[in-house]
């Protein structure tokens, strides 16, 4: 009774934005955006600075209400979902933030069991596997629970971000620029990490990126925001896409070396 | 047997996880009942069903702790398990080892997909977590908490010297030269500590001093001395109530927008930045702060004293028939020379004391929010305290000095 898993094309889309447009006074950041995140899949977000990346995340989390348009997570509109429906789908999906947003004044291991807490009655052993768990999950060593935020390194700190994102189990991960300000060395490691825990937990991921080497080495498509709109395409195919913006981006000198160490079919595609 | 229906559920986790996940992720699961057992003459077999994951996390707790006590089965069911996730799929791994140490069980079915990547992550990271170190003596506790408290103070008590000896130096050398002297950030100060509060502090005078008037004159209409309230207001508000109020807000106002202040600073490494830069921290940020608040306390306590004349004034007209043509004359006559100034005098050293305490707590914020909120509420607290102490000691020395 084994089937293989179905193309993208006929699955139900976990998260679809229709023509949302976001805006602040005069000034237009989306006109129009499209977007479907399919389940099992990583997408990645690229764009220039100001060009509305974190503005998308934030009203696909529904921490932003758009100007006009909808966000359809599972087919519900979230803006027309009642306080109890946000919540629940709230709980079924992690997100990390730009800088961490680890609580300075906790613990890794109490971030970690902070949502855990607040949802459920558990008992501090059951607490404890869990933290232990998580921690394992990303990488960190066990004792690493114990320490504070502050004393953490940089890529620890994306690391226990990630922990806490993972506590309750969510399908959904969304990751906000998750290797900005790591060294080429633990982005890597990062970006491993997350090809790990979406091959093996068949996370939905949706990343906001400026790192080449990550949108290469971890997404399946890549949604680009380019002069309000989106575009939305694999890899391949984006990089094929005339658009000055899009092959500044990804052929520009700062891609090169990207491209040079990335593997097999994209980097043939760049040659031509 | 298992019913089909939720055979194909099972097996649909594996085949299209992401969606099921979700779907199921199971808020609407109610189904507490997570295992069945079966008894066949010496065969006793643990059948485990229902939902396994975090939405379930204190049914699996009592299941697995009810598991502990029933002793041991011979086999191990999972195929009636609908959904389960990686923290399930953790609770139950970690009592299988448990309760394996105990007897063996034979397992049937499948195992759930989940335990492959456990076993993964195990067996990447290096096998099991260090023990726990158990509680030390208590009399050792006792000495290290002594001990450490101890030291703490010491280093306290030093932080703070060090502290009043920058500000020393650091304001000798502003005093010689426009530039360090920061007059820019000094203007703002006053401007914020002082312009800014004289709505509020002539409220509380005036309030304060109707309080007393009214209240003292209640009292001395018994003796027929109603005249006297002129007396009570003027020397109450002049000495004590208009610098010793005044202190007390602007500690709760700027004493704790010094500490917040410098505290987010630091917390953003804008301290850091400045002393990257070859700027002195304290002739930027603590200097202007204290002379700032030196020029802006005593203006304030002399708004302080004159709305609270002018509330002793209005109830003395209102209550006791008394005009504003006696009112002046008879508070004149109730002065002595000394006792506008009695009050005036304090304020510097009042100001001090709340610009030092809420500059230094402050700087002390180190690597957390928590910090900040802990140490601007130290800074009020304990620059109201020192306030009002200095001010026991101001009236005790006055009185010996016939001042």
């Amino acid at each position: 009774m084994s089937s293989n898993p179905q193309t993208s094309s006929d699955q139900t889309p976990i998260i679809s934005v229709r023509n949302l447009v976001n805006r602040f006074g005069q000034q237009v950041v989306h006109d129009g955006v499209n977007l479907d995140v399919m389940p099992g899949e990583v997408l990645g977000i690229v764009g220039g600075s100001g060009s509305g990346k974190s503005v998308l995340l934030r009203t696909m989390l529904g921490l932003q209400r758009p100007w006009s348009g909808q966000v359809l997570i599972e087919g519900r509109d979230i803006t027309q979902m009642s306080g109890a429906e946000l919540l629940s789908v709230k709980r079924r999906y992690g997100v990390t933030f730009q800088h961490g947003a680890l609580f300075s004044s906790l613990s890794v291991a109490e971030n970690i069991q902070l949502p855990i807490r607040e949802y459920f009655d558990a008992s501090p052993a059951a607490l404890e596997a869990l933290t232990e768990l998580r921690l394992r999950m990303v990488g960190l060593p066990v004792d690493a629970g114990a320490k504070l935020p502050s004393q953490l390194s940089g890529g620890m700190v994306k690391r226990a971000a990630l922990a806490r994102a993972l506590a309750l189990d969510p399908a959904l991960l969304f990751l906000d620029e998750p290797t900005a300000g790591l060294d080429p060395i633990s982005a890597a490691g990062f970006d491993e990490l997350v090809t790990y825990l979406h091959r093996s937990l068949k996370l939905t991921i949706v990343m906001i990126t400026h790192d080449l080497d990550t949108l290469l080495a971890t997404c399946s498509r890549v949604a680009v925001l380019v002069d309000r709109k989106i575009v939305v395409d694999t890899l391949d195919g984006i990089m094929k896409n005339p658009h000055p913006w899009i092959q500044e981006y990804f052929h520009g000198p700062r891609s090169r070396a990207a491209q040079v160490s990335a593997n097999g079919a994209s980097a043939s595609e760049v040659a031509r | 047997m298992t019913c089909p229906a939720a055979r194909g559920r099972g097996q649909g986790v594996g085949l299209q996880p992401h969606l099921l996940i979700l779907r199921a992720s199971c808020v609407t699961v109610t189904d507490p009942v997570l295992f069945k057992s079966e008894r066949t003459g010496d065969d006793s077999t643990l059948r485990l069903c229902g939902a396994w994951c975090i939405d379930n996390l204190p049914e699996m707790e009592t299941t697995l702790a009810q598991l502990e006590q029933r002793g041991r089965y011979t086999r191990l069911d999972f195929s009636d398990i609908q959904t389960m996730d990686l923290s399930g799929a953790w609770l139950l791994r970690n009592w299988l080892e448990r309760s394996r140490a105990g007897g063996r069980m034979a397992v049937v079915g499948k195992r759930p997909s989940h335990f492959a990547f456990l076993d993964e992550l195990l067996e990447q990271k290096g096998g099991k977590t260090p023990p726990q170190q158990s509680a030390d003596s208590s009399l050792r506790d006792a000495v290290v908490w002594v001990g450490r408290g101890a030291v703490q103070q010491a280093k306290q008590s030093r932080d703070a010297i060090g502290f009043f000896g920058r500000i020393t130096m650091t304001w000798l050398r502003a005093m010689r030269s426009a530039h360090h002297l920061r007059l820019p950030s000094i203007a703002r100060h006053i401007y914020e500590t002082g312009i800014q509060a004289i709505p509020i502090v002539s409220l509380i005078a005036f309030l304060i001093s109707v309080i007393v008037a009214y209240l003292g004159a209640q009292q001395l209409r018994q003796f027929g001395a109603e005249i006297f309230t002129v007396d009570l207001v003027a020397i109450s508000v002049l000495r004590e109530m208009g610098v010793l109020l005044t202190s007390i807000i602007v500690a709760g106002r700027s004493g704790s927008a010094f500490a917040a202040e410098i505290g987010v600073m630091r917390l953003n490494d804008e301290i850091d930045a400045l002393e990257s830069m070859g700027v002195d921290i304290y002739e930027v940020l603590v200097v202007p702060r204290l002379i700032g608040l030196l020029i802006a306390l005593p203006l304030l306590t002399i708004v302080a004293d004159a709305m609270g004349l002018a509330g002793g004034a209005l109830l003395s007209s209102l209550l006791l028939d008394i005009s504003l043509s006696q009112f002046i004359p008879r508070v004149q006559d109730a002065l002595a020379p000394t006792t506008f100034w009695a009050g005036l005098v304090k304020a510097p050293v009042f100001a001090m004391l709340i610009a030092l305490v809420g500059t230094y707590r402050g700087m002390q914020v180190r690597d957390s929010s928590r910090e900040l909120g802990r140490l601007t509420t130290v800074a009020v607290v304990q620059s109201i305290f020192l306030v009002i102490f200095a001010d026991a000691i101001f009236a005790i020395v006055f009185v010996e000095l016939d001042f």
